[in-house]
């Protein structure tokens, strides 16, 4: 059912936690669904320097969650934004279909947290 | 790594008499039992004696066992059967909102035909109240089904008294037994049930047969496939040979051996009920307190989400379900832990296992090992849990599992 990155990435989620003095964090989903992502950023120079994140979901949600970190880690907000869950999905080797639309709001939860992040700066 | 399997709720493993049993009618009996020659002859004495079992097993008289394909097709037979042969009667169908989708999407199809369809509402156990029933009662209704125990909590529902109301406003009942069959007795007179369900593979018989019990003089007809005149015009097709046998293998076995099953398997449930309530915070066991299944313990964690749970205790082969098989693969959460009155978020963090013959003590008491840490880690990744220890400070040597 799921791909050997998507059990790796659930085994051993990398980036899980929280950032205490994160400038930006953005949350997607809903518990009726079944999931919800969270994204701490903590951004330098117009680069993601740190990120974790916190997911109540499914395996595909933990493994998507996972994975959008580390694709995130180090590229410029700009570049971050490019990110799509169907580039996260396909990092992780493909997701079950039944599992896209409810389990592949990683890149949304990205997005959100940069989209905070820029309001924040913005009103600073 | 240890394997325990606690999904007997889903399927159950075989039992190697009843393979034993199955075997000569795969190999050498292989006659088509409609056939008049002595090929057939032999395997349809086979296949009546193998009737005359499972009757004995529900207290049921042979012509009044039909076989089919298993608990789906029977639980669709039973509803279409009362509902088109019963039309000039009434057109008004009972459930409850916490059956199984083999009854509950069969009797929704009949309402979309023009059938009027009351959804009964259950406790906070999953219980149907007879009284709601009584209630629901009117000049139109032609059947009530409803479940003998639920899948998915194991509350056992009042069907005897609610085939006593039934019966005294002159309306049938059918009852899915799926899950009760061979954890509690069960005797078709006692329950005082027209029609009944029965699934092989739930007790240890071999998959894709079943049973539908329908009581004599019960006003029904076969309404979903045209064919030939097996089982007495009642199900077309020719027979399940090797798992009509085997089905009737298990039934004998089962029914032998209930009461110390019974006790066996109360037992077990007990400890891990205690171990699991005693040892995780923030969890709700679902179903009735007393009222249920020997064998089945339901959970829902809080802040944490049943898929998960299953792939990390998979991870430390654990096998066990979320909500029923049939949807553990639907993104929403369970009708029936829904119904209860739960949360969505609590309803996606259950947690079914169900336990076996084979299971022992070591099973639980490795589960009960397994578990904490499973919640703990999942816990500490979800947003929506609080007071859990720093993850770095629990994943350092730990990972997934203990």
């Amino acid at each position: 059912m799921y791909s050997e990155k998507v059990m790796d990435h659930f085994e051993n989620p990398r980036n899980v936690g929280e950032i205490e003095n994160a400038n930006g964090i953005g949350q997607v989903g809903n518990p009726s669904c079944g999931d919800i992502m969270k994204i701490y950023l903590v951004v330098e120079d117009n680069i993601i320097k740190d990120i974790k994140f916190k997911t109540f979901g499914c395996g595909a949600a933990v493994a998507t969650s996972s994975m959008v970190t580390e694709l995130a880690k180090g590229k410029t907000l700009e570049e971050a934004l490019e990110l799509s869950n169907a580039a996260v999905a396909q990092a992780l080797d493909g997701l079950p279909p039944k599992k896209m639309h409810c389990s592949n709001l990683a890149a949304d939860a990205l997005h959100a947290a940069i989209k905070d992040y820029q309001e924040k700066h913005k009103s600073a | 790594m240890r394997r325990v399997y606690f999904d007997h709720s889903a399927t159950t493993p075989i039992d190697t008499a009843v393979v034993d049993a199955m075997t000569p009618y795969l190999t050498e009996y292989f006659g088509n039992p409609s056939s008049f020659h002595s090929y057939g002859r032999e395997v349809r004495k086979a296949v009546e004696a193998a009737r005359e079992k499972v009757a004995l097993a529900i207290g049921a008289d042979p012509k009044e066992i039909t076989f089919t394909s298993g608990g789906t097709e029977s639980d669709n037979m039973a509803i279409h059967g009362v509902a088109y042969m019963n039309k000039n009667k009434g057109n008004h169908i009972i459930t409850s909102a916490v059956e199984h989708h083999a009854v509950l999407n069969t009797v929704k199809a009949l309402g979309k035909e023009g059938f009027d369809i009351t959804i009964l509402p259950v406790d906070k156990y999953g219980m149907v109240n007879p009284d709601d029933v009584a209630a629901a009662i009117t000049d139109k209704t032609i059947l009530i089904t409803i479940m003998h125990a639920n899948n998915e909590i194991g509350t056992i529902q009042p069907v005897k008294e609610i085939a006593a109301i039934a019966k005294a406003r002159g309306v049938y009942v059918h009852t899915d037994a799926v899950q009760s069959f061979g954890k509690i007795p069960l005797n078709v007179d006692d329950l005082g049930v027209n029609l009944l369900t029965l699934s092989a593979h739930k007790f240890y018989g071999p998959k894709g047969v079943g049973v539908l019990y329908i009581r004599k003089g019960t006003r029904w007809k076969q309404t979903l496939m045209h064919g030939g005149s097996q089982e007495r015009l009642r199900r077309t097709g020719t027979e399940n040979v090797p798992g009509i046998i085997g089905l009737a293998k298990a039934a004998e076995i089962v029914s032998a051996n209930l009461q110390k099953e019974q006790d066996y398997l109360t037992k077990l449930r007990d400890k891990l009920i205690k171990g699991v309530m005693d040892n995780i915070d923030k969890v709700i066991l679902t179903g009735h307190p007393t009222q249920r299944l020997c064998n089945l313990a339901s959970f829902c964690f809080e802040y944490i989400e049943g898929e998960s749970q299953l792939l990390s205790l998979d991870m430390k082969g654990i096998a066990a379900s979320s909500g029923s098989a049939c949807t553990s693969g639907s993104l929403e959460p369970s009708h029936v832990l829904m119904a209860l009155g739960l949360t969505h978020e609590i309803a996606h963090g259950s947690l079914r296992l169900s336990l076996g013959k084979d299971n022992t003590e070591e099973d639980v008491d490795y589960f009960l090992e397994v578990l904490p840490a499973v919640v703990q880690r999942l816990r500490m990744m979800s947003p929506l849990a609080e007071d859990v220890p720093e993850m770095e400070e629990f994943m350092e040597g730990v990972r997934c599992g203990v």
